[in-house]
């Protein structure tokens, strides 16, 4: 037994957890879920009391899955004398070897990940099942992550494992046709997470950094996957990387948001940077082009300029139209806006969110809408339109970083002309 | 020596906060490296035997309460057996209910 390292790699537990369970549960089957998370989470604390005295096993990771499939094993014995008497185990839960290499374990985490992120489960109770038996986040953390009480994250979970039980979903990877449209499926579903993780500001920096890092580390298991990779895979994946870069530069030490012409750009990992492109690279591959692809390239134009006065507005307008065509939202629209304001064209950037359908009811509903109208107002010294909207924008918001940054808008309108 | 046992609560942890526990008890054994104090750590392995009376009766278990069962020990070098609780107190289990007992190994 070596001595302890000085420190554990971050996550290391959490990320076994997510493994074991995959693997467990190929071998043993979807239908002992239950009994294979049990027996996770007891290996763990079974690990916590013999570690934490000072001395690791040579092999940690090979020691929980020994000491989990153990106590599978036993546990299996057990019921399977109550109910039938004594008899044989399946053949394979004996030998556990070929599933360890690590191809097999990346094939059957995306297993778990296509179980999970099924087309008929709601979008709710895919990430909460996700994040337990994928990521190995604790019923607490995902309640904590997703801004909601413990019994309702019990809810959600015991509605998807009903699911995958009454309807027997096997645990494979879908092939053919049902591939493509399950990976849409999935893709959306990590751009969701992400999200969840980058955009909620009312959550601790700590878990936001930690749905943002699964996200990332499940897409990049997606396009190192034989038969999953895609170039939309890739496209997705450099995306979170380009915004990922920024992460640190986002919120100031008070924990106000700052925004992107206000940002450090010293502080933007040109790692993570880096890395975008080469992803970015990769998803040229093929004749496909998604709107992740767009994303990514509006992304990476911003991590191209030096400074905010620099930024390509032209090209981002032609990325924009581009984008629309994709995927006529009211976001993009709405951020397309934003740069046509940008490139000096303030009154046409109103218009064109003014003419955005059902505006209304997106007004009534998203503080964004009212927030970039009111600066937009506000850029052309419009004090009553600029005040009406951004109050509008502060009433919306939840998020006391968001309050905080309108205010200071408010508190700023020049009262010059009217 | 410092016996240790309970800390009941480690069940309801999550594998990350199993994780971080572990580091703050590595945290604590090397800060007692670094005063001096820490001479050694073995963690027991659960279960075990007992044996008793004339008859030697072998039993199962030191203990039939779990939550008796001692996990590990630390030898530390302090000048005094008050020493050696002031140490006892920063025990990272005893806000998940553990349980340290403070003893001193008798020099003749």
């Amino acid at each position: 037994m070596p001595e302890h390292p000085v420190q554990m790699v971050d996550h290391l537990f959490r990320h076994e957890a997510g493994k074991m369970i995959a693997i467990l549960t190929r071998i043993f089957g979807l239908s002992h879920l239950e009994l294979v998370e049990d027996v996770v989470q007891e290996s763990f604390l079974k690990a916590l009391q013999t570690w934490k005295y000072g001395q690791l096993p040579d092999n940690p990771s090979a020691w929980l899955m020994q000491v989990a499939r153990r106590k599978a094993i036993d546990r299996l014995r057990k019921t399977s004398r109550e109910i039938v008497g004594p008899g044989e185990l399946p053949e394979q839960a004996s030998d556990t070897n070929e599933f360890y290499h690590t191809d097999e374990i990346a094939d059957s985490q995306l297993r778990m990940i296509f179980i999970s992120i099924h087309p008929d489960l709601k979008e709710e109770d895919q990430l909460a099942l996700v994040l337990k038996i994928v990521s190995g986040f604790s019923v607490q953390e995902i309640a904590k992550a997703l801004l909601t009480t413990e019994p309702t994250i019990q809810k959600r979970l015991y509605r998807a494992k009903e699911f995958i039980r009454k309807e027997k979903i096997r645990f494979e990877i879908p092939a053919g046709i049902e591939l493509r449209q399950r990976l849409d499926v999935v893709h959306t579903f990590l751009y969701l997470l992400f999200n969840e993780g980058y955009n909620s500001g009312k959550v601790d920096e700590l878990i936001r950094r930690d749905l943002c890092g699964e996200a990332m580390r499940l897409c990049k298991a997606l396009t190192e996957h034989r038969i999953c990779s895609s170039p939309t895979g890739y496209a997705l994946l450099s995306l979170m990387c380009f915004h990922a870069a920024r992460f640190d530069s986002r919120l100031d030490e008070k924990n106000d948001i700052v925004l992107l012409q206000h940002q450090d750009r010293q502080q933007w990992s040109q790692d993570l940077i880096n890395i975008g492109y080469h992803y970015l690279n990769r998803s040229a591959d093929g004749n496909e082009i998604s709107f992740y692809h767009i994303e990514s390239a509006i992304a990476a134009e911003h991590c191209l300029a030096k400074r905010f006065s620099e930024t390509n507005w032209q090209r981002l307008l032609q990325l924009y139209d581009l984008l629309l065509e994709l995927k006529p939202s009211p976001t993009v629209r709405l951020n397309r806006a934003v740069v046509l304001a940008e490139m000096g064209e303030v009154q046409k950037a109103i218009d064109s969110v003014l003419s955005i359908e059902k505006l209304s009811s997106l007004l009534k509903d998203h503080y964004m809408y009212s927030a970039v109208l009111g600066d937009l107002y506000k850029r052309l010294s419009d004090q009553v339109r600029a005040q009406a909207y951004l109050e509008q924008a502060f009433g919306l918001t939840t998020s006391q970083a968001e309050k905080n940054l309108i205010q200071e808008k408010i508190r700023t309108i020049d009262p010059q002309k009217n | 020596m410092l016996i240790f046992f309970g800390a009941s609560d480690a069940a309801n942890l999550s594998p990350e906060e199993m994780q971080n526990h572990m580091g703050k008890w590595f945290a604590w054994i090397d800060k007692l490296k670094s005063t001096n104090n820490y001479v050694a750590g073995e963690a027991l392995t659960p279960g075990g035997k007992t044996v008793k009376g004339k008859k030697a009766v072998v039993t199962d278990g030191p203990f039939a309460e779990t939550k008796e069962v001692v996990g590990g020990f630390f030898i530390v070098k302090a000048k005094s057996l008050e020493e050696a609780t002031q140490i006892a107190k920063d025990c990272p289990d005893l806000p998940l209910n553990g349980i340290v007992e403070v003893r001193e190994v008798m020099k003749f």
